[in-house]
């Protein structure tokens, strides 16, 4: 059994039943879950949490939908791996990288749709949909054909091969669409007028999808033995994934999970070609202009962000920052990270580690904090954007001789043990 | 000048349930009020205080947002259609 308490408009706090509604009849505001906090606090306890599965599941308590067997593939429960090398490099020092590439289908839209779709499967859904930059349709597609739904997921045209690919492998249905995401994206949403019997996962259950994002924000201050960072840099696309991590640790507190209040700064990661909330900030308005997006980080390409207000606003009362970093920039990040920690990040892992790069070297990022940074997707579904960038170091015959000629010049470490023995 | 216009399901209640009208107008300013005037309620549900689009309300005009055109005085054309679409949806 579930702990809703009723969904809530954000805007005018009108009240709803927890049906499959995502924005406010009256003022069209979104529409966010409520718990009852008492309730879950009386029940969900760090011992219940570490005796559950190794999974989002285990909070349960904090998500909206309770099913002993809910549609699930494993998502959650990701490396939270200390980052010195990396931190060194950028003058940080207790660094942590949240490795959401370790995902099922290797992004953190696991979370989100292995939650949409349980619920959607208890509200009655047969058909799962989303309009997506890729990463939301290889997770739909792959939880849909888990949970033996159909699937219905939309994509712009351009997207990089291996999430077309990725997607189309489960069988359901893609359609390529000759647009850009916002495109994608207004089409889904009138679509789901017309096509009331379907879930899509970011439209009609928007409202609890989103939710699985907070696991993030549980995992992290879990993994950290029950406490929360001091920053956390966060990508953001639509802006959803920033504000229920913010969420995420307001709950902990809530429910007593935590012993410290958690005072964690919330900064925001933009493409330079895609950077409405970015560039709101950095004006210090309210007022989130839509941009036509330009970025080889097209999961991140969403010009008319839905909840980039509550971002900024999230950003802002935490005391946080947000930047932009261009296309080059991202591909050293990318680079970056995979050689400092062994992690390859898709192109929106490398705009968290860039937008990292740049707040830590403006001082705002700062080296007495405990820095967590979100990296939200695997390197080979973009492999694409890293084209000319990387390969062999060299090629050569099969010989001992062209190798040796080959390697000539370049002085690897030496195994110690190896030269003492045979000197 | 007849604009047809797309209702979302949240706005069907305003309109006995169809999911497009007809209205006249020659922007799409116009073409609202016209809807308002024809379906008591509209005006109320898609303007803030200021009379300006609430945050969360998208209207296309041939599939453009009107934010990226003239906003409210984005002119429309016979055949062209309007699309009211809740802007909280995506991500």
């Amino acid at each position: 059994m579930d702990f809703v308490s009723g969904l809530r408009c954000r805007e005018c706090g009108r009240a709803y039943p927890a049906e499959a509604l995502h924005v406010c009849d009256y003022c069209f505001g979104p529409l966010e879950v409520s718990y009852d906090y008492e309730r879950v606090a009386a029940t969900m306890t760090r011992e219940r949490i570490a005796a559950g599965p190794r999974s989002i599941w285990r909070y349960a308590d904090l998500l909206p939908v309770a099913d002993p067997a809910p549609v699930d593939l494993g998502a959650g429960f990701t490396p939270l791996i200390r980052a010195e090398r990396l931190a060194a490099e950028l003058g940080l020092g207790e660094l942590w990288i949240k490795d959401d590439t370790a995902n099922p289908t290797g992004s953190f839209k696991d979370r989100v749709v292995s939650v949409a779709l349980t619920k959607a499967r208890q509200l009655g859904f047969k058909v799962a949909a989303c309009a997506s930059t890729g990463n939301l349709a290889n997770s739909v597609a792959a939880h849909a054909a888990r949970a033996g739904m159909e699937s219905v997921v939309l994509i712009p045209h351009d997207l990089e091969k291996a999430k077309v690919t990725m997607t189309a492998v489960y069988g359901g249905r893609v359609i390529s669409v000759e647009g850009s995401y916002d495109d994608v994206n207004r089409l889904c949403a009138e679509l789901t007028s017309e096509q009331p019997s379907w879930a899509f996962v970011n439209v009609n259950v928007r409202t609890y999808y989103a939710e699985g994002s907070k696991t993030l924000a549980f995992e992290v201050a879990e993994q950290l033995g029950w406490q929360a960072p001091d920053h956390v840099v966060v990508p953001i696309g639509s802006g959803s994934q920033l504000t229920k991590v913010a969420k995420g640790f307001a709950e902990l507190w809530k429910v007593g999970l935590l012993d410290e209040e958690p005072s964690v700064r919330i900064s925001g990661a933009q493409a330079s070609g895609c950077a409405p909330v970015a560039t709101a900030f950095a004006e210090g308005t309210d007022a989130i202009r839509p941009v036509k997006p330009d970025t080889i980080a097209k999961s991140l390409a969403i010009g008319n962000p839905a909840d980039g207000w509550y971002a900024l606003d999230a950003i802002r009362t935490s005391g946080g920052s947000c930047a932009s970093v261009t296309d080059d920039e991202v591909i050293a990040g990318i680079r970056l990270l995979a050689r400092t920690e062994g992690i390859f990040a898709e192109t929106a892992g490398g705009v968290t580690i860039a937008t990292l790069a740049k707040l830590a070297a403006q001082g705002v990022v700062r080296s007495d904090e405990r820095v967590v940074a979100l990296v939200t997707g695997h390197g080979l579904k973009t492999v694409e954007a890293l084209t000319g960038e990387v390969g062999p170091t060299t090629t050569i015959a099969p010989t001992l001789e062209a190798f040796a000629a080959a390697m000539g010049g370049d002085s690897l470490s030496t195994n110690e043990s190896d030269a003492r023995s045979t000197s | 000048m007849t604009i047809k216009v797309r209702i979302p399901t949240q706005l069907r209640t305003l309109t006995g349930g169809a999911g497009e009208v007809g209205v006249e107008g020659t922007t799409v300013g116009e073409v609202l009020k016209a809807l308002d005037a024809a379906h008591a309620g509209f005006a109320e549900r898609l303007f803030d205080d200021t009379g300006e689009l609430r945050r969360f309300v998208n209207v296309f005009v041939a599939d453009e947002d009107v934010r990226f055109l003239e906003g409210l005085a984005t002119p429309v054309a016979e055949g062209q259609t309007l699309s009211i679409v809740p802007a909280v949806a995506g991500g």
